[in-house]
């Protein structure tokens, strides 16, 4: 499905200068209270982070090595998964409300010097200045565009039929579960444009320096996770050993390996978790899909259509909502990018109506509906 | 002695080092964010990615000023007296930074400095210091700044000429000059509306009453009640003659001058036409807004980074005039989108063409592929 064929060129236009309305009222209303909103949302998350790190130490003190009448393994587990939930949930946050939303340059308008998208970088192994590059740049001005937008499938996936079948794709199951899984890591290569590179089009000589850039920012990724952090685990250990005169060796090195531990799960959780939100936003049933001859000299207004067409939103609440960054408004964030997203929600039902007037589909559903239809549609393109 | 000094500057360097180890071994804890960020959590001056400060009084100098007292962060350098600093504040969310005199002493040992600030018609700022900060509210600072100081060397007579909140520099110097008691033979001449609303105008008579080399002369510019349209004939401004009568020996002296700047105008003009262009020392605040016209200009353009200059009619976005240039600046989207093509703007004025929006402040980021230049402008392309 392509762009709507029951519009005319002014209908469209007319269109597009509604939607610049809906724009220019918000953007005119921003003011101190989305400057509190994202300054708390960094101090929440923040706090989440170092209260998640101290509630996996604590976890330590409850191993069966010591000889604490609390101690035992199902008490340890509870405290060390609530650890790594809480890491896990700061994570997403800090990755999808806060960095994906700054980068976009959403809170730019408030000049606050330690809130710029130029300058942000966020806690993931992919470096900032490339992700803005693949995400804002390539694939928020393409959408959905094949031939010119990489997220579709991300050159690994076949999610719609538009796509022509190979052999390859009878792993699309397997490829989304280990994506799924691995989803910093996917993130971090896709403005290299392996693809490309694989055909010839693009010199290993070009990637060089971005694979430096990756490297450095891989390199300080996991050493704070890997390293820094279960260093400092096994450090808390040592005074409850020699208070309890206990195997010091032991206990310390179990104090490294489970803070890698809640970190590997705190770090799948917002894997799993970006990843199904992301997915939910341009693959489920009903999305469009654009040639490059439908966007040839595309106007403004058009490019509003075309945006509305190839994303779908998921209903939720409120806390579902910043859990996801908002991006579970993602027909309000492709039309309005760079506008702050806890502003999307009062849009959504304007642009709706909007859509609605105009006779076009406005594509949200349950988490159920969306997530399911995705995976349905990755598993069933898996054949011709 | 030499030897001491030498240990204890061996020390400090061997401080510093072990301070630099720890800071960046914490800060691989919190990559990619700085362990300052997690300790502004627990309290905001003792953050060192962010020099911020605390506002712990406010005082009501008069009717339309006040004084605002800060307790800066960590790391805070002590100023000299005269010097200023950058305080910046989110009026509507957004932040905003402007310069402003310390008029305290550096002598004063409670850690914290005080700012005097008149509320300025139309001043955004300059209303926000005054009417809206509330004690216990953090604000970002800078370091002081700014080479308008009495040199350690003092001049042996110093002619001060204030006006209105000009006053706030010299302040800083008299209080400091009192605190250590070594006040030289000084000559202060103080313009004010009225004897009402003189900044510190009691310290003032004070300090004249205790210090016999100190001579203050308050001129006010109104009577009582009249308004400044109101004035007619001879304005008791600063002039030749009335420097003669108040400071006979005036081209003896070193002027430390703050103030309009039509005075200073006037101040550096008398002493240019005397030769003595050398004894005048002045502190202006340029106004950091550009005029905002109001229809479609044209101008010049001035990519500074490149040093190239293109006429602009008011309509053709700054990207495809740097394009047309010659000039390839980094973009993407070219509608607006993407903030690819963000840069700073360094002066003038700039229009949103999607929006109409003008944008004239100073170092604001814009995105060139939807700004078109109102007037002349400077950007860092």
């Amino acid at each position: 499905m392509g762009m709507p064929k029951h519009l005319s060129a002014s209908d469209i236009e007319e269109f597009g200068r509604e939607m610049d309305a809906i724009r220019n009222e918000i953007a005119d209303s921003l003011g101190s209270k989305d400057r509190a909103y994202i300054l708390s949302v960094i101090k929440w998350q923040r706090s989440l982070m170092l209260a998640g790190r101290i509630v996996v130490f604590l976890s330590f003190f409850l191993l069966p090595m010591s000889d604490w009448t609390f101690t035992g393994w199902p008490q340890f587990w509870a405290v060390l998964l609530l650890g790594a939930v809480m890491l896990g949930v700061s994570k997403s946050i800090e990755n999808m409300e806060l960095g994906h939303n700054i980068m976009h340059a959403q809170f730019d308008w408030m000049r606050d010097p330690n809130i710029q998208s130029n300058t942000w970088e966020w806690d993931n192994v992919c470096p900032s200045d490339q992700w803005k590059h693949s995400h804002n740049v390539v694939h928020h001005t393409w959408t959905n565009v094949h031939g010119k937008d990489p997220d579709i499938g991300y050159g690994v996936l076949r999610v719609t039929d538009d796509q022509r079948w190979h052999a390859k794709y009878l792993f699309n199951p397997v490829i989304n579960f280990v994506l799924m899984m691995m989803f910093q890591w996917g993130v971090a290569l896709h403005d290299l444009e392996a693809d490309k590179l694989l055909a010839g089009k693009k010199s290993f000589k070009e990637i060089i320096p971005m694979l430096k850039r990756i490297g450095w920012k891989v390199r300080h990724q996991l050493l704070k996770d890997y390293v820094c952090w279960p260093v400092l685990g096994a450090a808390v250990t040592v005074p409850v050993t020699v208070f309890f005169g206990f195997d010091v060796v032991n206990i310390a090195l179990a104090g490294f390996g489970f803070t890698i531990v809640a970190n590997l799960i705190a770090n799948g959780i917002r894997n799993i978790w970006s990843n199904v939100i992301i997915f939910c936003g341009h693959f489920p049933a009903g999305v469009h899909h654009f040639t490059k001859e439908e966007v040839e000299g595309e106007t403004r207004a058009a490019w509003y259509v075309r945006q509305l067409l190839g994303s779908c939103n998921i209903t939720g609440g409120k806390l579902f909502h910043i859990l996801s960054g908002n991006l579970s408004h993602q027909i309000e964030h492709h039309l309005f990018p760079d506008i702050p997203a806890n502003r999307y929600a009062e849009m959504s039902p304007r642009v709706q109506a909007l859509a609605a007037r105009y006779g076009l589909p406005y594509n949200k559903g349950s988490f159920t509906r969306q997530f399911g239809t995705t995976t349905w549609n990755i598993w069933r393109l898996s054949l011709p | 002695m030499q030897s001491e000094a030498g240990s204890a500057q061996l020390n400090n360097s061997l401080i510093k080092r072990v301070a630099g180890i720890v800071t960046k071994v914490s800060d691989a804890f919190a990559f990619p964010l700085r362990t300052s960020h997690y300790i502004e959590l627990v309290n905001p001056l003792w953050s060192t990615h962010a020099l911020q400060a605390r506002v712990e009084a406010v005082w009501d100098e008069t009717s339309d000023s006040r004084t605002i007292t800060l307790r800066p962060g960590l790391n805070w350098r002590s100023h000299r007296p005269g010097q200023h600093l950058r305080i910046g504040v989110p009026i509507g969310g957004q932040h905003f930074t402007r310069t402003y005199s310390i008029s305290s002493a550096p002598e004063r040992n409670d850690g914290c400095f005080t700012i005097t600030v008149k509320a300025i018609d139309n001043g955004r700022m300059s209303h926000h210091l005054v009417r809206k900060l509330k004690v216990g509210d953090y604000v970002p600072i800078g370091v002081p700044q700014g080479d308008f100081y009495l040199p350690d060397a003092q001049p042996v007579l110093p002619l001060f000429i204030t006006a209105g909140s000009g006053i706030t520099p010299i302040m800083s110097m008299l209080r400091s000059l009192v605190l250590q008691e070594r006040m030289p033979n000084t000559v202060h001449i103080h313009y004010a509306p009225h004897t009402y609303d003189v900044i510190f105008g009691r310290e003032l008579k004070e300090i004249a009453d205790r210090q016999k080399l100190y001579t203050l002369n308050l001129v006010h510019t109104r009577e009582p009640g009249q308004k400044p349209e109101d004035i007619t004939g001879k304005r008791p401004h600063f002039s030749k003659e009335q420097l003669e009568q108040l400071c006979p020996d005036w081209r003896k002296r070193d002027v430390y001058a703050c103030g309009p700047q039509a005075m200073l105008d006037a101040i550096e003009k008398l002493y240019e036409s005397e030769g003595l262009s050398r004894q005048v020392h002045t502190e202006r605040f340029r106004a950091q807004l550009a005029g905002v016209p109001t229809e479609v200009k044209t101008g010049v353009v001035k990519f500074l980074n490149s040093d190239v200059s293109a006429n602009s009619d008011g309509e053709t976005n700054l990207l495809r005039l740097a394009e047309d240039s010659g000039l390839n600046p980094e973009h993407g989207c070219r509608m607006g989108i993407c903030h690819g093509c963000d840069v700073k703007l360094a002066s003038g004025c700039v229009r949103d063409l999607r929006t109409n929006a003008l944008i004239n402040e100073t170092g604001q980021v814009i995105q060139i592929c939807v700004c078109a230049a109102v007037g002349d402008a400077e950007i860092e392309v």
